[in-house]
């Protein structure tokens, strides 16, 4: 039987009573959400914190909304809420297309948007979709908030910009016009990791585009942001040729290792190929209903 | 620490450690033993129970986290010795063998049914995609299930 190590627990009422307990309690606090990372990282005691503080009652923390150009999801949207929200689908639908493939249905009822950014797994696969949308974060702590990029956000396996005392609590999306946005993945069963996934997205004008975010999942110690790809692609009209030499970049940018999933030779090539199939998906999506409905 | 939840409509109150798995307060706690405990790592699916009616593998939740909320077991389904259709499908069909992973199974096929009460056999699939059978190759559950799904509209009709 595998049980954690013991702990005390308690549980949020606020957002800022979390972060009183986080300040009272020390380095040794983690915040619980869904807890599907972080409870099997205790059993094998991976992590050891002396305090759980539960945010699951929280519900200021639970929604997806459009507010000022901007589609902002709180930390505590669950990966349930994710895959059926109607105006990810509309503005973003990389998210479905992700949402429909990590783990299994009675996991996504409880994992968290939060949890999953701040796991901060290389297989993950939010971080990657997140990435390539170049999100924004807001994270909170006793002395105000700050908002950084996803560029900034993972500073190594399993670490992020999250201080101590602090808690992520939105995700923000900047709504473009002539966006598109696509995720492929390829696991070995339906709910495992990923051998190999690939977020992209797109925005153009006038048959052009403009911007472009590329990011890959576990095949690197963390999210690997492919800017040199992104960098070529900028400013060019969309084309399959374009699309085949990121997936050329991806292949060599990435920095995968050989395990039980597969030899390295065949994540660089897997990497290469979803590369090419998310990027093609997405200007297409850029390409249809998307920016007609953006400019309505 | 004292918990304190509804279980199957009833109070309960215990007194448990912060780090007990619900899967361990549900067969320990209250000695429910027909929720399993399987794999421990959120892969099979054997201990589904339902909060608040919703699927959820009590092997990677707290009881404290459960604290003040709504579970559903196994136990549940049968009322005054009438089973559940759910239950009563995989008879029919003979949607198990060993059983080790019916509890979980008719917990997630209840809380399908009650979002979609009119399922096809692909959604059938994707629900019961986190749950884990070695004996049946699923396919008299997914006729399990369908058989409970026609039979809940005949009863209501």
């Amino acid at each position: 039987m595998q049980t954690p190590a013991p702990f005390e627990y308690e549980r949020a009422t606020s957002v800022e009573g979390a972060l009183a307990a986080l300040e009272r309690l020390g380095s040794d606090v983690r915040i619980i959400a869904g807890g599907h990372s972080l409870l099997p990282m205790m059993k094998l005691r991976l992590a050891n914190p002396s305090h759980l503080i539960d945010i699951n009652d929280l519900a200021e923390l639970s929604y997806i909304r459009e507010h000022d150009g901007e589609v902002r999801i709180g930390a505590l949207t669950r990966h349930v809420d994710l895959l059926k929200s109607e105006l990810l689908a509309q503005r973003f639908p990389v998210f479905r297309d992700a949402e429909t493939v990590i783990a299994d249905p009675v996991v996504r009822n409880r994992g968290t948007i939060g949890g999953s950014l701040c796991q901060a797994d290389a297989a993950e696969d939010l971080s990657a979709v997140c990435s390539a949308l170049k999100a924004q974060v807001v994270i909170r702590g006793a002395a105000g908030e700050r908002v950084i990029g996803m560029e900034d956000f993972h500073v190594g396996p399993f670490t992020t910009a999250v201080g101590a005392g602090e808690i992520l609590t939105e995700v923000r999306l900047r709504v473009r016009p002539g966006a598109g946005s696509a995720h492929e993945k390829v696991e070995r069963r339906a709910g495992d990791w990923a051998i190999a996934a690939a977020s992209a997205a797109v925005w153009t004008e006038g048959g052009t585009i403009t911007d472009v975010g590329i990011a890959l999942s576990a095949v690197g110690m963390t999210t690997i942001h492919l800017s040199r790809a992104e960098e070529l692609m900028r400013g060019k009209p969309p084309s399959d040729e374009l699309f085949a030499q990121a997936g050329e970049i991806a292949s060599e940018d990435c920095s995968p290792s050989a395990d039980g999933r597969g030899p390295i030779d065949y994540k660089r090539h897997l990497a290469g190929v979803l590369t090419g199939r998310a990027l093609r998906r997405a200007a297409a999506r850029a390409g249809g209903s998307a920016t007609k409905e953006l400019g309505s | 620490m004292n918990i304190s939840m509804t279980v199957n409509g009833e109070e309960v109150s215990r007194e448990a450690e912060p780090r007990h798995l619900l899967v361990h307060f549900i067969r320990e706690n209250l000695g429910l033993k027909g929720t399993h405990w399987g794999c421990d790592t959120s892969n099979c699916g054997a201990c589904v129970v339902l909060m608040d009616g919703q699927p959820l593998k009590s092997c990677t939740t707290l009881a404290a986290m459960c604290a003040g909320h709504e579970i559903h077991t196994v136990e549940s389904l049968e009322v005054d010795g009438r089973l559940d259709p759910v239950q009563q499908g995989f008879h029919e069909c003979h949607g198990l063998q060993c059983g080790f992973c019916t509890p979980g199974m008719l917990m997630t096929a209840r809380a399908l049914l009650d979002e979609n009460p009119d399922p096809t056999e692909h959604e059938i699939r994707t629900a019961i995609s986190g749950a884990i059978c070695r004996c049946t190759g699923y396919k008299n559950i997914v006729s399990a299930i369908r058989w409970a799904a026609e039979h809940e509209a005949r009863q209501e009709a």
